[in-house]
């Protein structure tokens, strides 16, 4: 199968000075097929948030692709458009769901003026159909009363029926893509049970491939096909969701899972993984990102960066203790 | 938003509203025309005849002062247009692109602000000729720094809003943003502003035309209504006050409205 979005040795570097400039993401390559599901896990800071911003041009003024591809349906080059082209593509066929609803809609404006626009931005329609279509789109991601809200304003509105709205925004224009980025952090657990209820119910109806970044392991382990877990920029380990939960290969993976609380560990201290995420400067060493944290490093770890070793089809891990077991995975991605 | 009205607000909304009466009564009554002379009646005490007495001309202080609102009304109005506008497009250019346009914009912005005030119109209307028209043109540029400023503030403090780069990620235009997801946003600094600047700009026009670089007689002016009243100023007190009362009223009134709007619209109580 094609893929939809197609990530090739992406890297994107923070202009630090006017001569200095270090990687925020570096070599990462991630593919996302037609009604997939695919989730991004990891630690504040490793680079989820820019690599979402930067497959629809938005990554921060200082950060520039320097190297790589992005391809959305094998044709348009993401990553060579002008701010101009790229517009198109924006809302209408890849959509983004911010983190926090409660900043993410504008308080100044109405709910209906900031449904309606992406209608008569994108589909050109015209302000009494704009107003039909968002009504039957408040219907079908369940909000009740649906023409009284258009009249409302965001701010008196609570997070869940906001992060709906939002969602509703994002796929008025049925997208093919739907990044969300942290979708129900900033709600409570029963809101965020319905928030993705309502994402599986549009990948199911509309055929719409999810990205979802999340530091919930719970929730991708609900809702996604496959895992991209990503530590300082690079993504250390991929794999269909069976295969990370039950066989994690990299170290950082078998870390993230074991600080899972649960009710079985009620009595023992939460397990964590010591040391922080390396600063940008500091990835610039030879060896693997994660060794200095690392249990199970070795003198090797150190001194040369461990490529994708193929574990089980579809699963590689960036680690040398797989170089044994599999050679070079230069075909994972199929 | 159903805070209660403060009473700055409320006594502002009270003197503009009183100062808009007497203007718009001014456009199709006065009690006597404005420049008829009558140099038997010169340098009247106030009485019933001549409410606010009569000038060194004979003229009623009252109709002249009425017809000096008109003046001062479109004085502050347009140069206050004048300020907005052109503080918008800079305010608004500088912070939205930022980088070396917003450096090389908010410099000029500063350099003008860097002059003194007076100092600059009085440069302006005299490189041309005096007139209304001059006198509304200097004050308006002179007040395009103070919109250019919290325009630019209001934009670079939205601009990174989360809301404005979600509507980014939705695919809406520069002109979209700036227009319909910033601006809402800034209407209340903005109307601050607005006020201000409209009671700096009366008060302004009344300096320039005391110094009589500003609005030309026949014109009726509060500020030339205080010059011409100068020299009569033991013989004839009331002449002096009544158009520096008015000055005074409409620049608290302003002022005042200033103040109110702000806390009306302000989200921190």
């Amino acid at each position: 199968m094609n893929p939809l979005l197609d990530i090739r040795e992406l890297r994107l570097e923070l202009q630090r000075t006017r001569k200095e400039s270090v990687a925020v993401l570096d070599g990462l390559s991630l593919s996302v097929g037609k009604g997939e599901t695919v989730g991004i896990v990891g630690e504040s800071g490793c680079g989820k948030s820019v690599l979402s911003l930067s497959i629809l041009g938005l990554q921060p003024n200082a950060m520039r692709i320097t190297g790589g591809e992005i391809w959305y349906k094998e044709e348009y080059p993401l990553h060579d458009l002008k701010p101009r082209d790229i517009r198109r593509y924006r809302g209408s066929e890849i959509a983004m769901v911010f983190q926090d609803p409660m900043s993410s809609l504008n308080n100044g404006l109405t709910v209906g003026a900031q449904v309606t626009e992406m209608f008569r931005l994108h589909a050109g329609c015209s302000r009494a159909e704009a107003k039909e279509r968002a009504i039957a789109l408040f219907r079908k991601v369940g909000l009740a009363r649906p023409e009284a809200l258009l009249k409302e304003y965001p701010y008196q509105l609570s997070g869940g029926m906001r992060q709906r709205i939002m969602i509703a925004i994002a796929i008025s224009c049925n997208p093919g893509l739907l990044i969300a980025d942290e979708p129900t952090t900033a709600l409570d657990v029963t809101i965020q049970a319905q928030i993705l209820d309502l994402m599986r119910q549009i990948r199911d109806e509309n055929d719409t491939a999810i990205m979802l970044i999340s530091h919930d392991l719970g929730v991708i382990a609900d809702m996604c096909d496959r895992i991209a877990v990503m530590y300082a920029g690079q993504i250390i380990e991929e794999g269909p969701v069976d295969a990370i939960f039950e066989e994690p290969r990299h170290p950082y993976t078998i870390g993230l899972l074991q600080s899972i609380p649960a009710p079985s560990k009620k009595q023992e201290k939460l397990f964590s993984i010591p040391g922080t995420v390396p600063g940008l400067a500091e990835r610039q060493s030879l060896g693997c990102r994660f060794a200095p944290r690392c249990g199970m490093a070795v003198k090797h770890c150190y001194t040369e960066a461990p490529p994708l070793f193929g574990a089980s089809p579809g699963h590689a891990a960036r680690c040398w203790l797989l170089a044994e077991r599999g050679g070079q995975a230069d075909a994972i991605v199929s | 938003m159903n805070k209660k009205a403060s009473f700055s607000l409320l006594l502002g909304i009270a003197f503009v509203a009183l100062l808009l009466a007497v203007m718009l009564t001014s456009l199709f009554y006065t009690p006597y025309d404005a420049n008829e002379m009558n140099i038997a009646e010169r340098l009247q005490a106030p009485s019933a005849k001549h409410w606010l007495g009569t000038d060194n001309f004979g003229r009623d202080v009252l109709s002249r002062i009425m017809v000096g609102a008109q003046t001062a009304f479109l004085v502050g109005l347009l140069s206050a247009v004048i300020g907005l506008v052109f503080g918008f497009i800079i305010g608004t250019a500088a912070g939205y692109t930022g980088k070396w346009l917003d450096e090389l914009l908010m410099r000029g912005i500063d350099g003008l602000l860097a002059f003194p005030g007076i100092l600059l119109a009085l440069l302006l209307v005299s490189i041309f000729k005096p007139s209304m028209s001059q006198t509304i043109l200097a004050i308006g540029v002179l007040s395009i720094p103070s919109f250019a400023r919290v325009v630019r503030s209001g934009v670079l403090q939205q601009k990174e809003a989360e809301y404005v780069k979600a509507a980014k990620g939705l695919g809406a235009g520069h002109l979209h943003l700036i227009f319909k997801q910033i601006l809402p946003n800034m209407i209340s600094p903005i109307l601050t502003t607005a006020a201000l600047s409209f009671s700096a700009a009366i008060l302004i026009e009344a300096a320039l035309s005391y110094l009589g670089l500003g609005v030309q007689p026949p014109d009726p002016s509060w500020g030339r209504m205080l010059n011409e009243a100068q020299s009569f100023i033991r013989k004839a007190p009331w002449f002096t006050l009544a158009p520096g009362l008015f000055i005074m009223v409409t620049v608290l009134g302003f002022n005042l409205l200033s103040d109110g709007i702000r806390d009306l619209r302000d989200t921190r109580q």
